[in-house]
């Protein structure tokens, strides 16, 4: 392996065959949602049939319409009270600080599937009957900790004393809250909110257990119809989530120039 | 000194969310384990039992756990192979192209899991751009797609990414002296990578395994599509026993031993890499 550094060609080559294993499947999937044909591997020309076909499905279209809904509401949601948790977990005492966020993490960490069927558990003990309501719920649960591990480490950065000189001068909280807290974290919370975004218009695993009466997501149907086999639709919608999502990470990268820091 | 105005808001603000995540986080986990440690009773009520966490090993369910285990130790390994190099040709680019080798890594990432998972069903199907290929070259198609080989493949291509950037994040932190100064004391290229360059980038091997490892072991959805649903995983299970078979009790016992094993393989990490993985900011 330490050889290759006197020759570079052949760790180019290497490199290059790794992004084309990680990219050659996504692109052939996505040639094949603009093809004449019903194949995925036999090119028949050019055509937007299969985008056509998509709006004329009933079933993707209330997908496409519940994947919207909960997107925005949870991101909407997970926006406002993440930055009223960040700010109280910034506030706390070191070691309540540290339990909260060790919690805050679990559905971070845990694998999608247990986080899925334990809110499950929860809703069928609450009673509530699965569906949309119980879909939000879940969504709201699992993007607040992001918004949270987004907006702290900005609420770091301010110096206690500008708080609290503001407080000396008579400022009441809710004024500092405008107009000494929000200004500082107003770019870090809309970050968040796109990520939360994006993990509800990208979320399968949780949804598929959260969810009912016919309330699916657009990753619920793909699934569902992949589980058929092969289908040209899946690939247009698969072509429209990918370029959604590239879009809003696109989005999110220019925003954030920390970035860097948030990678691995 | 604290004002009283800041000591007020400051006891108030954390306690919406902690209600809404013990009832949101903690409660369903505890609902999980109490189900996990119960059984029904014919009269309708529910007895402590273990005999949930006692059906594992039944050899049917051992069956799955050793498959799912050593399925996603093979993803795991083939990952590593595959990512050391990649990585370590990654820290000698120059900085221009690193951070675009950088970027291309990352974003697969962010593409769905499900996409991809299912753009290897259009590539390995029978009627897949693969069997077409053969065909072209005169060779009898083949059946790749709904076999192990194919569920091994998904796991590799889904978590490659995950295994790759933390070995590139530990090698890149091995200063140029260090391996300078092994080649000044006699050092052939083996030695140096045998002794400097291998063992500094345990922590990036660690963490890389543990990122692999944790989702390959819990997935169903790659089984579930490119296995064709023949050879249940853990993830499979659980999800069976939550929908179809309705045996909750057994599912959540299932679902506890799987934050078993991830708890376990996080303690690994944390042990070595002292948490920076898992730190709050790292996102991605």
């Amino acid at each position: 392996m330490v050889k290759l550094r006197n020759r570079p060609s052949l760790s180019q080559i290497y490199i290059l065959l790794v992004l084309l294993f990680l990219y050659a499947p996504i692109g052939v999937l996505i040639i094949f949602s603009f093809n004449n044909l019903r194949s995925t591997s036999v090119w028949g020309g050019f055509s937007l049939r299969w985008y056509g076909e998509l709006f004329q499905d009933r079933q993707i279209l209330s997908a496409l319409y519940y994947t919207l809904s909960i997107a925005i509401l949870s991101s909407v949601i997970s926006a406002a009270a993440g930055t009223i948790a960040a700010i109280g977990i910034h506030r706390m005492h070191p070691i309540a600080r540290k339990v909260i966020l060790a919690i805050n993490n679990v559905p971070v960490l845990n694998p999608d599937i247990v986080t899925g069927v334990s809110l499950m558990t929860l809703f069928t003990a609450l009673r509530l009957r699965l569906g949309f309501t119980t879909l939000l719920l879940s969504h709201v649960t699992f993007n607040i900790p992001y918004v949270v591990l987004c907006i702290l480490p900005r609420l770091r950065q301010i110096p206690k004393e500008v708080t609290e000189a503001a407080m000396d001068l008579g400022a009441t909280p809710m004024y500092v809250f405008f107009h000494v807290i929000l200004p500082e974290i107003r770019s870090a919370i809309f970050t968040g909110f796109l990520i939360a975004f994006t993990l509800s218009v990208d979320d399968f695993v949780i949804s598929f257990f959260t969810t009912g009466s016919g309330v699916n997501n657009l990753p619920i149907v793909v699934y569902s119809m992949a589980r058929r086999g092969i289908n040209p639709k899946i690939n247009a919608v698969s072509t429209l989530l990918f370029i959604t999502v590239f879009c809003l990470l696109m989005i999110i990268n220019k925003r954030d120039t920390n970035i860097q820091k948030l990678e691995v | 000194m604290k004002t009283v105005a800041s000591r007020e808001t400051r006891n108030l603000l954390q306690y919406p969310y902690l209600l809404w995540i013990s009832l949101f986080i903690v409660v369903p986990l505890v609902l999980v384990l109490w189900y996990s440690f119960t059984t029904p009773t014919p009269t309708g009520s529910y007895e402590f039992s273990i005999s949930n966490y006692r059906r594992f090993f039944e050899p049917v369910y051992l069956r799955v756990m050793s498959r799912s285990i050593l399925l996603a130790i093979e993803a795991t390994l083939i990952c590593l192979a595959l990512g050391y190099p990649a990585a370590m040709i990654m820290v000698r680019l120059g900085s221009k192209w690193r951070n675009t080798v950088l970027l291309l890594l990352v974003l697969p990432m962010w593409i769905n899991f499900l996409l991809r998972t299912y753009s290897w069903m259009a590539l390995l199907g029978r009627q897949g751009v693969l069997n077409q290929f053969l065909q072209w070259m005169g060779l009898p198609p083949q059946y790749l797609l709904y076999s192990r080989g194919a569920v091994l493949i998904g796991m590799v291509y889904n978590f490659l990414p995950f295994m790759i950037l933390p070995l590139y994040t530990s090698l890149s932190k091995i200063g140029k002296e260090q391996i300078e100064a092994a080649e000044d004391l006699g050092a052939n290229r083996f030695d140096v990578f045998r002794r400097v360059i291998f063992p500094l980038s345990l922590p990036g091997i660690l963490t890389g395994t543990t990122m692999v490892f944790m989702p390959a072991v819990s997935t169903f959805v790659i089984s579930a599509l490119l296995g064709g649903g023949q050879d249940m995983l853990i993830g499979n299970l659980i999800e069976q026993q939550f929908l179809s078979t309705g045996d909750w009790h057994f599912g959540s016992a299932l679902s506890i031993l799987m934050m078993v094993i991830i708890l376990i393989s996080m303690a690994f990490v944390s042990l070595t890499d002292k948490g920076k993985t898992f730190e709050e900011g790292n996102l991605w």
